[in-house]
């Protein structure tokens, strides 16, 4: 069998990480930059993917097909779409970031890390890629593991309380998922005569709007609104959060909890158009009492970690937001939102975890007049948390630009509501800036923090790059997925047949 | 004159291979030997890879012998498969464990080849009778396999409880038997089938039949005669355990698949939804009081009685798709208990076994290979793609919902993620947690280290490539269910 680019893609990291099985453990420095050069060819790969894409072209690219399980009409059967382009390119861009961070941060056990990270990004990238129902499930819990094994083994004093949660929580979800999968497989073989968990034949397709069409809706959403988290499915989400280490953090937020989202584009809309749309003032009220609810209890949060975690709620209530808008607009915002949030929530994560490094703390009160000590830390976290507030300029700018210009034209008070999301960003993000850089050094701790090493330079300016990049000319990663969404857009209204605030 | 009946060994084969090696392991036994007794596993291990090999060589043909009492058909053949596989693992395991507690001895082999042939007859028996004796062969040997440890006194508790449950069970099945001969006036399958669709409602049948039911219940430990399971599974050597969970457990469903796909046909709405409520009590009991386990053996008890209500789900289910479902669980789920037993039987603490969960506390860092065997193992348990587990579920939980039982398929997938909660708790011990004590792991010997490895690459390849197997699966079950 031929092995296409994305395969090589989805595959090389778990290859990688296999061979670096027979490293030796006392190897340490080989196991980190073995591991480093895996995560970097895979990126090199997916910018092949990039450059060979057709952004004018709605339907996937660099499929393949392989015959898996006839019997049953199950096919190894993956391709990108202009949605799922970014989160795989988002997903091996931070998964390097990662490794990079946790190069001293994680000192037990080196070589499972590095593994275990590899065998994560392997199911990261496969959720994202997979057009076969049975083969993204197979990747959506095979992922599920690895974050478990990082926040339990590597993480914080109450990490076996967080990892154990958060499988079983996502579990819950995903087995019910499960059942909806077989369910639209027996009513599909039923209906059309073809058994298939092809997800393109599946989707060409719809479930007869009613009971069965609901119930299928209601257990996607619940496996994806867990992950996503919306309200109030999200308590998994801080405990995950605080204890896990810095890597695993960043890649919680940076690209797991994109998974939800990504769930509800790829599954929930196109399968279920009338549920979805049925559903949708459910999901704006739940999507907006997150925004509103995670950026309050952002703003009292003691513990940095936190702060950023509860405010993962709300920037990820934005992007549901703008997926249920159902218009251009909303969705291609909602899909900026996603890489974006990835990116300066990662980024937050980074600097959280360079001062914890240093203090081996993340209380807000034990910080202060940082921009004395460390300079270049202080403008780097200051660039960062602008981003991630939406200052315009920065990439979080458009992509919550795009979600409220969405959201207005379905309902002005839905903008309405969601814009104070932003100021609060704004008062939670900014209050604790000012606390921890601003001021006189309190504690006498922090008087000698050393500044960014290079290779904490190396990790942040990349990231900061693209925040300044997207803010600045979002087109090149706007661009390829407008066509991909414009056709959904028109695929979800056709299939649901009813007017639709568009264009 | 009665004409004497046919004798036709040749679908008897690999019972016989199997009985040979157990009555040479018998005699072999009493020439004095100074290396041990390992030369007697390497019998009873030729003895099983015999029986294998004539299984499958015979694969697709359909014999039939005794005046049709014992018949080897594929559905037959792939249980021979299953059952010699998991008896050749537990022979390859036990060979360091019984020298390590100093109970090596000829009988044991003996014995676990003569239960391991009446698990063999019993996958062919196509009349009652022969389903008893199968049975009894089985089990007789089980009880004192159980008992073998006979200084601890949880071996004695282990082995008179299976007796006495077991003869009960026994009786049970006795009963339903005379009744149903009562009503068929036969105990052959056939006959009994041509009396179902005669009269489905005849008292007499259906009280034999709930009978037979409540017999076969006990040995596959469903709910509600699941209470053995949990003392015998504690207290038997490791090696034993293993046998129960996995040889009579696949032996007793290939009977019971048998009765209800040959016998019962005509009255399977009936049996369907007692079954129903069997599989859905057995999943929730199973993995509720899992949770609440620390002994490590007893909470595998716990999970292989859960694990019998998914396979129920798939009897239940019915049909080709349901029957050969259940026929992959089996093959997956033995692979991967055996592998979990095995390496219990690795692992000690002070001397002992270690069998309180507590005891695997940061085994990850001292025996890394072993940890990840382990969690392997029990990842695959939870049900964790791409690992056999997994496969087995989803084929189970499709068929079930492809037949229209969507809600015993809900109960099933949230009993599924209970289940990961305490599977992934030896998970935390193995990895997250460090040791508090003098536990230890042996380094598995050739034997061992052959058998773990032997069962990975089983979970691993049911799990990658699941449709060569699934597929013999239903070659397996067409013949049935024609």
């Amino acid at each position: 069998m031929r092995i296409g680019l994305l395969t090589a893609v989805t595959f090389l990291p778990a290859a990688g990480g296999l061979l670096l099985v027979l490293v030796p453990r006392e190897r340490e420095r080989a196991l980190r930059w073995g591991g480093l050069v895996v995560a970097l060819l895979a990126l090199a790969l997916s910018l092949g993917l990039y450059a060979g894409f057709d952004g004018s072209s709605a339907d996937y690219q660099f499929v393949e097909r392989a015959s898996w399980v006839p019997s049953l009409g199950i096919g190894y059967h993956v391709g990108v779409d202009g949605i799922s382009l970014l989160l795989v390119l988002l997903t091996t861009f931070l998964t390097p970031v990662a490794l990079a961070s946790a190069w001293s941060a994680v000192e037990d056990r080196a070589k499972e890390f590095v593994i275990t990270m590899l065998l994560l990004e392997t199911g990261m990238v496969g959720v994202f890629v997979s057009l076969d129902l049975f083969l993204f499930y197979v990747f959506w819990e095979a992922m599920l593991f690895p974050m478990y094994f990082i926040i339990g083994v590597w993480g914080g004093p109450n990490r076996i309380y967080a990892a154990v949660k958060f499988v079983l929580y996502t579990m819950v979800g995903s087995v019910l998922m499960l059942v909806a999968i077989l369910a639209l497989y027996v009513q599909h073989g039923a209906a059309t005569g073809t058994y298939t968990f092809d997800l393109p034949v599946l989707a060409r397709w719809v479930v007869p709007p009613g009971p069965a069409q609901t119930l299928m809706f209601l257990a996607f959403a619940l496996a994806f609104a867990i992950k996503v988290p919306l309200f109030p499915l999200h308590t998994w989400l801080p405990d995950a959060h605080v204890e896990a280490p810095t890597a695993g953090s960043v890649l919680l937020a940076g690209v797991l909890l994109k998974m939800g989202t990504y769930g509800f584009v790829r599954f929930c809309l196109p399968l279920f158009p009338h549920a979805s749309l049925a559903f949708a003032p459910l999901v704006f009220a739940l999507a907006l009492v997150g925004i509103v609810y995670g950026a309050w209890v952002s703003t009292v949060q003691p513990d940095l970690k936190k702060l950023v975690a509860y405010s993962s709620v709300s920037h990820l209530g934005f992007v549901m937001l703008g997926i249920f808008s159902l218009n251009v607009q909303g969705l291609v915002g909602g899909l900026i939102q996603m890489v974006n949030h990835g990116l300066s929530t990662g980024a937050l994560f980074l600097m959280v975890g360079m001062i914890y490094e240093r203090r081996h703390t993340r209380l807000i009160a034990d910080f202060g007049g940082l921009w004395a000590v460390m300079p270049a830390f202080s403008a780097v976290f200051l660039v960062v948390a602008l981003s991630s507030l939406g200052l315009p300029g920065l990439n979080g700018f458009v992509g919550e630009f795009l979600v409220l210009l969405g959201a207005f034209r379905v309902n002005p008070w839905l903008a309405a509501v969601a814009a104070t999301g932003i100021i609060f960003a704004a008062v939670y993000l900014l209050w604790m800036y000012q606390r921890v850089v601003f001021g006189e050094v309190a504690h006498e701790a922090n008087r000698r923090l050393p500044d960014l090493t290079p290779r904490e330079w190396a990790v942040v300016v990349p990231v900061v790059l693209f925040i300044v990049w997207i803010g600045v000319y979002p087109a090149p990663f706007t661009g390829p997925s407008e066509a991909t969404i414009e056709a959904l857009v028109v695929q979800v209204q056709s299939k649901a047949s009813v007017a639709l605030h568009v264009r | 004159m009665i004409p004497a009946p046919p004798v036709a060994l040749g679908a008897l084969a690999p019972v016989l291979i199997v009985v040979g090696a157990g009555l040479l392991v018998l005699l072999l036994d009493l020439v004095p030997a100074r290396g041990g007794k390992a030369h007697l596993a390497l019998v009873a291990l030729a003895g099983l890879v015999g029986a294998l090999l004539a299984a499958l060589v015979r694969w697709g043909g359909a014999g039939r012998a005794f005046r049709d009492m014992v018949v080897l058909d594929n559905h037959a053949l792939f249980f021979h498969v299953v059952i010699a596989y998991a008896a050749a693992l537990i022979v390859l395991l036990s060979l360091d464990y019984l020298r390590r507690v100093g109970a090596e001895s000829g009988e044991y082999y003996a014995l676990v080849l003569f239960s391991t042939s009446g698990m063999l007859l019993l996958t062919s028996a196509a009349d009652l009778l022969v389903v008893f004796l199968a049975i009894e062969l089985m089990s007789l040997s089980l009880y004192v396999l159980a008992g073998l440890f006979k200084w601890r006194h949880q071996a004695g508790e282990a082995s008179m409880k299976y007796f006495l449950l077991g003869v009960f069970a026994s009786a049970f099945l006795l009963y339903g038997i005379a009744l149903v001969y009562g009503a068929a006036g036969s105990t052959s399958f056939d006959r009994i089938a041509a009396a179902v669709a005669a009269g489905p409602r005849d008292p007499l049948l259906v009280i034999g039949l709930a009978l037979l039911l409540v017999g076969l219940g006990f040995k596959i430990s469903s709910v509600p005669f699941h209470m053995w399971a949990p003392d015998v599974y504690e207290g038997a050597p490791t090696s034993v355990t293993a046998l129960i969970a996995t040889g009579s457990k696949a032996a007793v469903f290939a009977a019971l698949i048998r009765l209800l796909a040959a016998a019962l046909r005509a009255a399977q709405a009936d049996w369907t939804a007692v079954l129903w409520v069997l599989a859905a009590a057995t999943m929730t009991v199973g993995n509720v009081v899992a949770i609440a386990q620390s002994n490590l053996k007893r909470m595998l008890a716990y999970s292989s009685i859960a694990h019998v209500g998914y396979m129920l789900v798939g009897l239940v289910a019915g049909g080709p798709a349901g029957t050969g479902a259940v026929l992959f669980y089996l093959l997956a789920y033995t692979f991967t208990t055996a592998g979990t037993f095995g390496v219990i039987t690795l692992c000690e603490r002070a001397g002992e076994e270690a069998v309180e969960v507590r005891d695997y506390a940061g085994l990850g860092r001292r025996h890394p290979l072993l940890a990840l065997a382990l969690g392997l193992f029990l990842l695959s348990l939870v049900g964790v793609p791409p690992l056999a587990g997994f496969v087995g579920k989803f084929y189970v939980f499709g068929s079930a919902v492809r037949a229209g039982f969507l809600w015993l398929t809900v109960i099933a997938v949230l009993n599924s993620a209970v289940a990961a909660y305490y599977y992934l708790r030896v998970i935390v011990y193995l990895y997250m947690r460090e040791a508090d004590g003098p536990s230890a792991a042996l380094a598995p010997s050739f034997a061992g280290g052959l058998a773990l490895v032997i069962a990975l690459v089983g979970i691993v390849l049911l799990g990658v490539m699941p449709a060569p197997f699934a597929d013999l699966a239903q070659a397996a079950v067409a013949p049935l269910l024609r």
